[in-house]
């Protein structure tokens, strides 16, 4: 099944996670994959995590993704990355988003965010660190933090024949197709 | 044209391209979408939201027998309150196909059980079939409107969440259009007393040979034949699952209709096969069927009876290895749901949180997370609708044996209210019980995602409607008007005053929460009869004294560091943290 190439997007409710996922998976339908896509949002929109599994190639069976075995992950929240690192391939790729959602046991002053997580999962696989909330907001609107994350998550699967720039125009709000345009780019090219 | 879709948008394109004309549900996860997407149909398919699964299950019954194609969508536990009306509907047959849609949830992703609905089809005796992805979904949807009307039987579609809530490709076809079978008046078929039912049932015996026999030729009842060493029994999402470990090496069977079972079938490919595994999630349910053949495999022996599988499950129970992931030292820090900023809710809770001598008797919705600390706000949970009866036990109990201290508070949502909580109200009334009900109305179905109810003044095709009027419906089934409390949930005051004096009474007493959940889409009514301009709060850091009381309300808004902050983004200014506050550090801004 080597053929077939599993890659997760994890983050907390109301991040963009599924629009993200959404433009992925449809870039990679109209590129003739086969693809199945499987989200897991527990309550999401109530302070849970949410996450999204894209598994595309010739021919995909199972929705979901085995631990070990994404070929990239982007982690929307920093501490997301550090919840599903069990799920990355030993030679997989991370992409992290430097920015961090505190959950309610943190906000409660019962448990501490955890500290150093860039520096822990730097030392055992390959990872991009991004500002994509900062790089958003300098682009004009810091909502398009996911569509940044989306072009740095393209560039790390390394995937061709695409046409990103469609599937982004077919699904982002009318009037912001621009804005999103330009930040997927400035991921891409980070 | 092939399309990516979820197995939920796939059964709504299904049901449109097999002819469906009606459609019913109640909203539940995993099964809202259904119903979210068939409405894109509405010039077509008449849909609603019923106020239960039992309703919306005796609608599609009726649309039948007016001589359409109908469904019925809900979630595994709805198909506990349909139930009644599905059992005789097995006997009676349809006149136009209809099918109930089962989405269960292994693993209990936002559920109260994990219940394994493949038994219903069984004990109802009605045909199942059970899709593994996106494409099945809208093909079995399809062929179960047609099976249906070919065999005179419901048909059960059963669902996982795995294949709602994933998407794949799928193949658009046409909508089949179907003439409305003219309606005649068949009292031996369709009125089931004792004298009718006999002879149903022995139709219904003949029906399911039939069905069988369908079975053992059906073209989704497939065997896959790779070499003899090992065949693999399925059906499902676990058929993925299998196929993604075990790869083109192994025989498979793969079972879209799983009742009546297709056994000819199934001892065929055992004949053929030296070692057999049935990888199936939740229940023995091929498993017993094949136990019944005398046919040997291995199954639950290896494979979990609880919990969602996956291709890591199977793998490590097959062959006991499991592909290691990346250890790392640090373990993220839990992220549990909770009552959302602003959530009218939280007010309410608080206050009762504080009340001593107390049984909280709890319902299925969003307000079920009042159970959750800090709130800590609820003692029981069972079903949907049970709050109001459990806690009317729980109260004539409590007087029954003398102990008049414990006092107990029922908390049910608007949605769950009309859903069963009603029933529950008039035996608390007629049977002159002391539990205080409270009907947290925030306007809207919150938990599933916003969906209207008889509550709410829009049907599901979006047209403006009667709404039930809660304390006229409560007094007409006779609670006294002077024992009906309406309060603003934000109000601690408000919501102290009316729990005192309610839960101070020897008889029934309602108590009505009424704001709108704050995420809601709000409609020119809520903007009419609420204060819903934008407002924040803000804690002075010099009146702060970190005394913490405004964190014990349990708001994602607040946080507790250093120094107590609110996230001026998530903040909605609820002001229930303001009111909690000591040292009036806590400022409208």
């Amino acid at each position: 099944m080597s053929e077939v190439k599993n890659i997760l997007l994890v983050g907390v409710g109301g991040q963009g996670t599924i629009l993200a996922s959404k433009i992925l998976s449809e870039g990679l339908v109209e590129a003739g994959y086969d693809v199945k896509m499987s989200e897991i949002h527990g309550m999401s929109q109530r302070g849970g995590n949410v996450s999204t599994q894209i598994r595309y190639g010739k021919k995909v069976y199972s929705p979901i993704v085995g631990k070990g075995e994404a070929d990239v992950i982007v982690a929307f929240e920093k501490m997301e990355a550090l919840r599903w690192i069990e799920y990355l391939r030993k030679d997989g790729k991370m992409v992290i988003n430097d920015f961090e959602i505190p959950s309610v046991p943190i906000l409660m002053g019962q448990a501490e965010y955890p500290q150093g997580i860039l520096e822990e999962l730097s030392e055992n696989v390959a990872v991009l660190v991004i500002k994509a909330a900062e790089i958003a907001e300098n682009l004009g609107n810091s909502k398009a933090m996911n569509i940044v994350l989306l072009g740095a998550l393209v560039k790390a699967m390394n995937v061709e024949g695409v046409d990103w720039k469609k599937a982004i125009q077919n699904n982002v709000k009318k009037g912001f197709e621009e804005l999103n345009l330009k930040a997927f780019d400035t991921g891409y090219n980070l | 044209m092939k399309t990516i879709m979820t197995g939920n948008e796939a059964v709504a394109r299904g049901a449109y391209e097999g002819g469906l004309v009606f459609a019913s549900a109640y909203p539940g996860t995993p099964s809202t979408e259904i119903l979210e997407n068939i409405v894109n149909y509405k010039d077509d398919i008449y849909c609603e939201w019923a106020p239960n699964e039992k309703v919306a299950m005796e609608a599609a019954i009726g649309a039948s027998v007016a001589g359409v194609r109908s469904m019925a969508a809900m979630k595994h536990v709805g198909v506990n309150v349909a139930a009644d009306p599905l059992f005789t509907f097995a006997y009676t047959g349809v006149t136009g196909g209809c099918v109930l849609v089962s989405a269960d949830d292994p693993g209990m992703h936002s559920s109260q059980n994990e219940q394994d609905n493949r038994n219903y089809a069984a004990a109802a005796r009605v045909l199942m079939l059970e899709p593994s992805d996106s494409q099945e979904s809208k093909d079995f949807m399809r062929l179960g409107l047609e099976l249906s009307e070919i065999f005179d039987t419901p048909v059960l579609l059963r669902m996982t969440t795995r294949v709602c809530h994933s998407k794949g490709l799928v193949e658009l076809g046409d909508r089949v259009e179907m003439p409305v079978i003219p309606y005649e008046k068949n009292i031996k078929k369709f009125v089931a007393t004792p004298a009718n039912g006999k002879v149903m049932r022995k139709n219904l015996v003949q029906r399911l040979k039939a069905m069988e026999a369908y079975a053992n030729t059906a073209e989704i009842n497939k065997p896959e034949y790779n070499g003899d060493e090992i065949g693999i029994i399925t059906s499902g999402v676990s058929y993925q699952y299998a196929r993604e470990v075990f790869g083109d090496e192994v025989s498979y069977l793969k079972l879209g209709m799983t009742f009546p079972m297709p056994m000819d079938l199934i001892k065929q490919f055992a004949g053929k096969v030296k070692k057999i595994y049935v990888i199936e999630e939740m229940d023995p349910y091929i498993e017993n069927h094949l136990k019944m053949a005398g046919i040997q495999f291995i199954g639950k022996e290896v494979i979990p009876e609880y919990d969602e599988l996956n291709p890591d499950i199977v793998r490590k129970a097959v062959f006991g290895e499991r592909e290691e992931g990346i250890k790392v030292s640090q373990e993220a820090v839990v992220r549990p749901p909770t009552l959302c900023a602003g959530c009218p809710h939280r007010g309410f809770f608080y206050a009762l949180s504080k009340k001593k001598n107390v049984m909280i008797t709890g319902d299925i919705g969003c307000y079920t997370l009042g159970s959750a600390p800090p709130l800590s706000a609820i003692d029981t949970c069972f079903c949907m609708g049970g709050s109001i009866s459990s806690g009317h036990g729980a109260a004539q109990a409590l007087r029954k044996t003398g102990n008049h201290d414990l006092k107990v508070v029922s908390v049910i949502g608007d949605s769950t209210f009309f859903h069963s909580g009603i029933n529950s109200l008039m035996d608390v009334v007629y049977n002159k019980g002391c539990n205080t009900s409270v009907i947290l109305d925030n306007r809207i179905t919150g938990m599933t995602g916003h969906q209207q109810n008889p509550g709410t003044g829009y049907t599901l095709m979006g047209e403006g409607t009667e709404e039930v009027d809660i304390p006229k419906l409560c007094q007409a089934i006779g609670m006294k008007e002077e024992n009906i409390y309406i309060v603003n949930p934000n109000k601690l005051d408000e919501v102290n005053k009316a729990l005192d004096e309610a839960m101070a009474k020897d008889e029934p007493t309602v108590i009505i929460t009424k704001w709108p959940c704050i995420l809601k889409k709000f409609s020119p009514q809520d903007k009419k009869e609420f204060d819903l301009s934008p407002k924040k709060c803000s804690i002075n850091q010099d009146k702060c004294k970190k005394c913490k009381l405004c964190v014990g309300v349990g708001c994602p808004a607040i946080h507790s560091g250093d120094n107590i902050e609110i996230d001026k983004v998530s903040c909605t200014g609820c002001a229930v943290c303001k009111q909690v506050c000591p040292f009036n550090a806590i400022e409208e801004v």
